[in-house]
């Protein structure tokens, strides 16, 4: 192709290079120079202005390739704009791509303990809220690297019901309405304002999707991590003494500081069910959390079980003892990061769980045992290893899957 | 003239780590790690390095909101990248130093070169997320996704005038890295 300024040389006017003879034609405002006709064989040069507004498509290599020799033929004659070339060529040198490396999730932990190392927190955020800000933290953190489209990856929400499994199909979005409206319970429990007015974790969740966009997007993250936030916040402000406030789940209700447990172990176990909907990898919970989880549910059994009695689920009590006495016990050896031992009392949750009247054990990985009592694996499929009064161990294990809920 | 007054949440999180409020602390750390840990990497090219640079400048923050002024620094934001940069530069100059010392050779000229290389990408990676979203998205198009400017016009939605202006006006933001001065001091 031969350029329009073919031949020019730097003290030719701008204008009129090419030695070509034409008319000159009068300078275009830049976006309607194309609009003119070209004269055969001779397209027209380009205005010193149009070239100067190509800098930077040109540093970029995002020009036609006419344009391209334009802008570099007009560079040997414009110094100004050589020393623009120059430099948007520098600039394009830093352009590069972010990086995708996530952060470490326990990375939160470390810089937060450093910083209160360094200076003691006046206003601290209780023991017993921990779990919950890390959960909420790392849930976020995974949100933060997911694309639009994946917040609609479908996903299946596993609980138990009376001895099935029952399940219930949503999107990520989805997933994270139903942790809003549950955790709502807790805020609605300390004073916050709550949009929805009922009380029980299904039918907060029923009346969240009902009265959500649809389908809902993205958009759902910043309401969720706001109000998991003011959550933080509001019961550091309170400190010790709302630890015991009760908070209603419609049929029952947790001590403020066993619910905030509760919630971080809802949000452990749906952050998974995230991570498997859009093949991310998500770890458990730190140790120490991971326990304080166990415990809860381990504390959970003895009523649960009860309750599993009542409806004829469970076999009848066999020894019944006074409140507070050492009663009929169950083993429950959780093995691995955070575990422990616990002694489920079989009989009255009346009864103090014991050594020494254990009946039965039964060892099992934390992480297992916490799907179990999610409802993610079936009682029968639980449990490595099992030793003793077998009706003890399976009523313990179906009624920790019983803890599941939607 | 003050600068743009900052937005509430600065505010408002500058008087809470000054209260001594935990919790903010933790939503400063999830509003800003990523920022503050990819910078430090982009500076370091070491992921503990770059942890370590994380912890620090947490930590200086948390001890000192009140050496943020909102008038002279502009944004929360802004300010902790700064804060960042310079930690890590400084982190990185020692470790040069230190690498230099112990293999020889080498001299202080290409030590300050490599230095200033590393703190010029950094800057140049906080001008880019914090340019006008329009410019941002026009670079995106032209250099990541190898589309001309006609092209990433009609993705945009633009005339072509206007997505020439904006690979150009968002090309010479991003060279303004290249003209500031190092700052490495410690924080």
């Amino acid at each position: 192709m031969t350029g329009p300024l073919d031949g020019g040389g730097p003290d030719e006017g701008r204008e009129e290079v090419g030695g070509v003879p034409r008319i000159p034609s009068p300078r275009r405002a830049a976006d309607n120079y194309e609009a003119l006709p070209a004269p055969e064989g001779a397209p027209p040069p380009l205005p010193h202005k149009v070239l100067q507004s190509l800098l930077g498509a040109w540093a970029l290599s995002a020009c036609s390739p006419e344009e391209t020799t334009a802008v570099e033929e007009h560079l040997t004659e414009c110094a100004p704009c050589a020393e623009e070339a120059l430099r948007l060529r520098d600039a394009v040198g830093l352009l590069h791509h972010e990086r995708d490396l996530d952060l470490d999730p326990l990375l939160r932990s470390r810089v937060l303990e450093n910083c209160l190392g360094r200076r003691p927190a006046r206003i601290p955020v209780p023991d017993w809220a921990g779990p919950y800000d890390a959960e909420t933290a790392r849930l976020d953190a995974l949100l933060r690297d997911i694309g639009d489209s994946e917040w609609h990856a479908p996903v299946r929400l596993k609980w138990f019901e009376g001895d099935r499994s029952v399940s219930r199909r949503t999107t990520v979005a989805g997933v994270i309405g139903h942790l809003q409206a549950v955790d709502g319970l807790v805020a609605t429990a300390i004073g916050l304002d709550d949009s929805l007015s009922s009380k029980t974790p299904t039918e907060r969740t029923e009346d969240h999707w009902r009265g959500a966009h649809h389908p809902p997007t993205r958009a759902v993250r910043g309401p969720w991590r706001d109000q998991a936030h003011t959550l933080i916040r509001t019961v550091s402000f309170a400190g010790r003494g709302v630890a015991e406030l009760s908070v209603s789940y419609g049929d029952f209700s947790l001590p403020l500081r066993d619910a905030l447990v509760d919630r971080a172990f809802e949000c452990w176990v749906h952050a998974d069910d995230i991570a498997n909907a859009v093949d991310y990898p998500y770890e458990p919970p730190s140790g120490a959390h991971l326990h304080g989880m166990i415990d809860l549910a381990a504390r959970l059994l003895p009523a649960a079980l009860a309750q599993r009695r009542r409806a004829g689920l469970a076999a009848p009590a066999r020894h019944l003892v006074t409140a507070g006495a050492p009663g009929r016990s169950l083993h429950l050896e959780v093995e691995g990061s955070g575990g422990g031992d616990w002694y489920i009392a079989l009989d009255s949750p009346a009864a103090v769980g014991s050594r020494d009247r254990k009946v039965a054990q039964v060892a099992l990985d934390g992480v297992e045992f916490c799907q179990l009592v999610a409802g993610h694996i079936a009682p029968e499929e639980a449990a490595a290893g099992q030793d003793g009064d077998r009706e003890a161990i399976r009523d313990v294990l179906f009624a920790a899957a019983s803890l599941s809920r939607l | 003239m003050a600068k743009d007054t900052p937005p509430r949440w600065d505010r408002k999180m500058q008087q809470r780590l000054a209260r001594g409020e935990a919790a903010a602390l933790g939503e400063l750390y999830d509003r800003f790690a990523s920022l503050v840990h990819n910078t430090a990497h982009r500076v370091l090219d070491d992921e503990s390095a770059a942890d370590q640079v994380t912890r620090e400048v947490f930590g200086y923050v948390w001890e000192n909101p009140d050496a943020y002024d909102p008038r002279r620094e502009g944004s929360m934001r802004s300010w902790i990248a700064k804060l960042t940069r310079r930690q890590a530069v400084h982190r990185l100059r020692q470790a040069e130093a230190k690498a230099y010392a112990e293999r020889g050779g080498g001299s202080p000229e290409e030590l300050e070169q490599k230095v200033r290389r590393a703190a010029v990408s950094a800057r140049a990676d906080f001008i880019v997320q914090s340019m006008p979203a329009p410019l941002r998205a026009a670079l995106e198009l032209a250099y990541f996704q190898r589309r001309d400017y006609r092209q990433t016009a009609a993705d945009l939605g633009v005339t072509e005038d206007e997505a020439r202006r904006r690979l150009r006006l968002g090309l010479q933001l991003l060279a303004t890295a290249n003209s500031r001065p190092v700052d490495g001091r410690a924080l």
